[in-house]
């Protein structure tokens, strides 16, 4: 084993009270060449000012087309372990759970046949593997398979499914987002495998609106768990909130976007008109023992989400304001599938589906889905009288 | 034959009896301390979690030694968030503190819960990728060392969460984040015409560009770049190798702000641009951390309680959120790409 890399930069990192990834670095280079010279490469990025990770370069395993992604060095004579250096990206079992055992052995098997360093996890969900050999990959697949674990996606494919901890260990998950997560993403392992699409295709399922995954920021089918009825409210743990000097009108009354909650000191009382409340959550989240959500749940399904680039940013909006999520998740399913066939018809290279439907118009999209046009779709109708009539709708 | 396509492990199988118990019965939770929660169930019954940033890129050493505490103090049982921090999930209440202890002297010390900075949400950076204009795992690393406080004590308004994203694909999904730092260009593509015939396909090039500044040169079976029309975003570098986008004279970062993704009281903003441009100045940043500081700083000390990042900013305004930070307003904050007219101000009622 020749001595580890000298980093003067990257030793300043190893200071200060945030975890250092350049120590995690350095505990593999004492084992592994790849992450020795990972820290020379790296060292020399933060000299240079700029990557050395070459562009491109395909690799996979047999049966699938996404999930490895070729990573090469353009300096391999200088870091001759980072010649092929690929990721592998593994689907994380849902709400990022883990029981030792299974884990361990998993990160045995990283140990005998990549370079060690992991990402827990990628921003899709994903577990990351960082570093290895191409020789390397398909007995990394096939030891994880033996061991139970399967690959996630990459390309232009459905990406892997990911949803947050839900009714595993929260109050407010209004769906089942772990059962769905790993009921779609079992029942769509073709789509997550086989890239086949314009362009890639994200599903995140969160319980409530605080959207714990950022569904609505970053999926382009977004699942976000409300409910219908009322309100459920503990009058005893409201006078208890109260008595405790918690600022109620300034947290609770003032804060209700549509007004729709009064205070009544005299009797410490809450009440909320439901029909006027657009379960924000902000009430609910600030007293926790006081307030629960109604007991009708379901989902509302937002589309078009995505951070970069051609039509810039786009948050997710809805498609469906409300949907009964009961196992097997059927009418889900069949949403999704009209929405693929559409967009992979018409879809250009590289255009998410947001991008379609920007393109074509929220009209072409609900004719191909079938979906009903309803005003909680818009903040606000059309301010222009430029639309279109389709020649059935006018007389002939 | 190999085995493919049986999905992930059932996530049933990595949980505890107690979370299997009360699954889909929590009633209500509290924070106990920025480190830890409690979540209480219909049946009584209590599961502590215990919460920790982790740097994301991990050597599998450093996940055993978490295998270890599991197995030590709950019953084999842990979890990540979405944020890239581990959360303990603890049944005897008396575990809380002896963990926290180990975690600490690991140089992993818990914090990230209620009003706090939680984990910051990054990309790979140098470290494993191919586009980035700037580092990643870099910049969190001194970000985070440098407002360390506001993670470890309660002392926010409300919850804040930073991100960051290498370049402007946005794998780190800044677009909604209340402080979010992003790797930007400054200088247009450069054409490599004795490789793009080889590596590329022209017309995905052409089509790849948002702002149609490349168009074909067939005599020489490669692209022109318009450099007037050119925002440096990349796209054509993604599609094709031989149009390198690197600068590391010009290349750098912007701060965007005042984003979020929970609907509570105010639905969901995008992050703006606060400042377009930051040198990029490895290994310590210390422009870009001591602008991050003083964003940081004067929410806290200006924002009023329950009020995240952009729900500050909406209140005071624009105008006086340049005021009171200080940050000079320049062209570049005003937009001129697809959306720009309805971020005009079409009205005379502003603070001076």
């Amino acid at each position: 084993m020749p001595e580890l890399r000298k980093t003067p930069m990257l030793d300043q990192l190893l200071d200060g009270p945030f975890p250092s990834f350049v120590k995690e670095i350095k505990k593999g280079a004492e084992k592994n060449e790849a992450c020795n010279d990972l820290l020379g490469q790296l060292e020399l990025s933060y000299e240079e000012k700029v990557t050395h990770w070459k562009h491109g370069g395909i690799v996979g395993v047999t049966g699938y087309g996404g999930g490895v992604i070729g990573r090469y060095s353009d300096v391999p004579e200088k870091f001759p372990g980072l010649t092929e250096f690929h990721t592998m990206r593994i689907n994380q079992p849902a709400g990022w759970f883990y029981k030792t055992d299974r884990l361990r052995k998993f990160l045995d098997i990283w140990e005998k046949r990549g370079s060690g360093l992991t990402n827990f996890h990628g921003a899709t969900g994903d577990i990351i593997l960082l570093g290895t050999h191409t020789d390397q990959l398909q007995p990394v697949v096939d030891d994880l398979a033996h061991e139970g674990w399967d690959l996630g996606g990459s390309g232009s494919d459905l990406r892997t499914p990911s949803a947050c901890v839900g009714p595993g260990r929260c109050e407010w998950a209004c769906i089942d987002t772990l059962d769905i997560v790993d009921t779609l993403t079992r029942r769509y392992q073709n789509e997550l495998h086989r890239p086949m699409w314009p362009y890639k295709f994200k599903i995140k399922i969160s319980g409530c609106a605080n959207d714990g995954v950022a569904a609505k920021a970053r999926a382009d089918f977004s699942i976000i768990g409300t409910w219908k009825d009322n309100i459920q409210i503990n009058r005893t743990e409201v006078i208890n909130y109260v008595n405790g000097g918690f600022d109620i009108i300034g947290q609770v009354v003032d804060k209700c976007p549509t007004k729709c909650i009064s205070y009544n000191p005299v009797t410490k009382s809450l009440s909320i008109d439901n029909s006027n409340c657009v379960r924000c959550h902000n009430c609910i989240n600030k007293m926790p023992k006081a307030l629960r959500q109604g007991k009708i749940t379901g989902a509302t399904i937002l589309i078009g989400a995505h951070a970069p680039i051609l039509q810039s940013a786009f948050m997710s909006w809805v498609i469906v304001p409300f949907m009964e999520m009961k196992p097997p998740y059927d009418e889900v399913s069949e949403l999704l599938e009209k929405i693929w066939e559409w967009w992979d018809e018409n879809g250009k290279m590289r255009e998410r589906v947001g991008e379609l439907i920007y393109r074509l118009g929220m009209r072409s999209f609900l004719k191909a889905t079938g979906l009903p046009a309803v005003p909680q779709m818009v903040l606000h109708p059309r301010a222009n009288p430029f639309y279109f009539w389709d020649k059935e709708e006018v007389n002939q | 034959m190999v085995k493919t396509d049986f999905g992930p492990p059932k996530y049933l199988d990595m949980m505890s009896d107690l979370c299997k118990r009360n699954y889909g019965k929590w009633k209500y939770h509290e924070v106990l301390d920025t480190g830890t929660l409690v979540h209480v169930s219909e049946s009584g019954e209590k599961l502590y979690t215990v919460r920790a940033a982790t740097p994301r890129l991990m050597h599998i050493d450093t996940v055993r030694a978490f295998c270890d505490l599991a197995d030590k103090y709950c019953g084999g049982f842990f979890r990540f968030t979405s944020r890239h921090s581990v959360e303990f999930l603890i049944e005897d209440e008396a575990n809380i503190e002896p963990l926290k202890a180990e975690l600490h002297a690991m140089g992993y010390t818990p914090g990230g819960v209620g009003n706090t900075i939680s984990n910051m949400l990054h990309t790979q950076g140098w470290i494993h990728c191919h586009t980035p204009a700037i580092d990643a795992s870099g910049i969190v690393k001194s970000v985070m060392d440098e407002v360390f406080e506001y993670y470890k004590e309660a002392k926010l308004p409300a919850r804040l969460r930073l991100a960051l994203a290498c370049c402007l694909n946005m794998c780190g999904a800044v677009h909604c984040s209340d402080v979010a730092i992003v790797g930007v260009h400054r200088v247009p593509p450069k054409v490599q015409d004795d490789k793009i015939s080889k590596m590329c396909e022209i017309p995905n090039v052409v089509a790849a560009c948002p702002t149609r500044a490349i168009r074909p040169e067939p005599a020489k079976k490669s692209v022109v770049v318009n450099d007037e029309r050119c925002m440096y975003c990349g796209n054509c570098y993604t599609m094709c190798p031989a149009m390198p986008i690197f600068d590391p004279k010009n290349d750098g970062a912007a701060i965007f702000v005042g984003g979020k993704v929970s609907d509570a009281r105010h639905p969901a903003m995008f992050s703006k641009l606060a400042v377009p441009y930051i040198p990029n100045e490895p290994p310590r940043w210390p422009t870009l951390v001591k602008t991050i500081r003083l964003l940081i700083d004067v929410y806290a000390k200006d924002a009023k309680e329950g009020e995240r990042y952009g729900e500050w900013i909406n209140r005071i305004g624009w105008e006086k959120f340049f005021q009171v930070t200080g940050l000079p307003f320049t062209d570049k904050h005003i937009d001129d790409y697809i959306f720009s007219v309805p971020t005009f101000r079409s009205t005379a009622t502003f603070k001076w």
